[in-house]
């Protein structure tokens, strides 16, 4: 056959096209396995991070094991239903209505005995997703820490959101005011948070980045004001 | 070519795996790869994941295209070699995020970068596309390396002078400058952590070699 020919060009083109894809699709599938299992210990120290309990990716599971009490799912009006915590896709809740969705929960026992809750966040950057995990003390309204994660915010700008300078400051903010409102925890400008107890300092450069944690952060916590008040 | 087998790593042959890594390096000499050479040479161990990456992609595209290339049509080859290309890299990719996770994390973008690597096409059009798989493979090798050595020399010092750390796959994070040496008042030098310091330790290897080979000085 006329190797420069049209006919010629078309099928070398299908058949390696269709080859390709084969391969890549087989190797996929048999490789899913490892990466779910690998983004599942990603996410258990990400939360255990929320409750500044340090892990690797070694000791991450058995430490999991360990803290994490209960897992369990809530619906709008903060009553438990059925469900695990750990296998809700936040990425699909957040597309729900308010009413709809499920509201994970993770109940943490600290060595000292302190019980502390985490609640799992996800919402928009300026390039793509952020997500991230609070914990909350006893009272269910002061922050015992929090942490961050995105997936393809601008190094040195938007993705300083994982950082400890971003995420420490979150620590003893209240979710509820005075009036016992949910008040939220707002990011704000550089400098402007100062002894208020629900405003944390966002990133110079990193504004989209800050207001969409702020953002994430009332989006996801506002249906949880139920649970959180009892 | 003459009708009697050449050796598998005849004098010929090893020339193509050692002139990439000193007088035809394509980061010093060809100045191919730099974008990635600047980004990841933060820490030693990206460098040398993405460094085994890059040659991976470099070895096989070679041999896949050097394989095809009679069958390739002229009119596509460039589509035909991205297509290649592009493939490797997924593969390489989904490795990664299977066996190495963490890494994965932090080269983040530049895997799929390694498409746009302009050291990979140019060693398809240029080498592969006109010689047998052998050579092919071994021109794949020699280049890897020479991207691969110099990506890890600059990532050697950036993060040995930058952090007094270096990190090791497998081995983490391990501290290199002894404590003692912060107590007489030695610093870490925070810019070696900057992108501009890529630029310069690359221009001082350069500099190195072209003052100890005076042939690759141009007129």
């Amino acid at each position: 056959m006329d190797r420069q020919g049209n006919t010629y060009t078309f099928l070398y083109a299908s058949v390696m096209v269709i080859v390709v894809a084969a391969i890549l699709a087989f190797l996929a599938q048999s490789l899913k396995p490892m990466q779910d299992k690998n983004e599942a210990v990603a996410k258990k120290m990400d939360i255990l991070k929320s409750v500044q309990i340090e892990s690797t990716a070694a000791n991450a599971v058995e430490k999991y094991n360990k803290y994490i009490e209960n897992a369990f799912v809530l619906n709008a009006n903060g009553e438990k239903v059925e469900g695990d915590a750990f296998t809700v896709d936040m990425a699909k809740e957040v597309k729900k209505g308010d009413a709809e969705r499920a509201y994970p929960i993770y109940e943490c026992k600290l060595d000292n005995g302190q019980t502390k809750y985490i609640i799992p966040l996800r919402g928009k950057g300026l390039w793509g997703p952020i997500w991230g995990y609070v914990s909350l003390d006893e009272d269910k309204n002061t922050v015992y820490g929090a942490t961050f994660g995105h997936k393809g915010e601008t190094p040195g700008l938007g993705a300083e959101i994982t950082t400890d300078m971003f995420q420490k400051p979150f620590t003893g903010k209240k979710l509820f005011d005075q009036g016992g409102d949910f008040a939220s925890i707002e990011v704000v400008k550089k400098g402007q948070s100062q002894g208020d107890p629900h405003k944390v300092d966002g990133i110079s450069g990193g504004t989209i980045t800050s207001v969409g944690v702020g953002t994430m952060l009332e989006d996801c916590l506002s249906g949880y004001e139920k649970f959180l008040k009892n | 070519m003459s009708s009697e087998k050449e050796p598998l790593f005849s004098a010929k042959n090893l020339k193509l795996i050692t002139t990439p890594l000193g007088a035809q390096n394509p980061i010093t000499i060809q100045v191919l790869g730099i974008c990635s050479a600047l980004a990841v040479t933060v820490k030693l161990e990206p460098a040398i994941v993405l460094s085994i990456s890059v040659m991976f992609v470099t070895v096989f595209s070679n041999l896949i295209i050097s394989l095809l290339r009679n069958t390739i049509p002229s009119r596509i080859r460039i589509i035909v070699q991205l297509v290649v290309v592009a493939s490797l890299v997924i593969i390489v990719d989904q490795v990664l995020k299977a066996f190495a996770y963490e890494v994965s994390l932090q080269l983040s973008v530049f895997v799929g970068l390694i498409i746009t690597n302009c050291i990979i096409m140019g060693r398809l059009e240029a080498f592969a596309l006109g010689n047998k798989p052998w050579p092919a493979v071994l021109d794949g090798i020699g280049n890897g390396a020479g991207y691969g050595f110099i990506l890890i020399v600059v990532a050697f010092f950036r993060e040995l002078l930058g952090t007094g750390f270096l990190t090791l796959p497998g081995l983490g994070a391990m501290q290199v400058i002894p404590d003692v040496f912060y107590q007489w008042g030695y610093a870490n030098n925070g810019f070696m952590i900057l992108p501009p310091m890529a630029l310069i330790v690359v221009g001082i290897i350069i500099w190195v070699q072209r003052s100890r080979n005076k042939d690759l000085i141009e007129s």
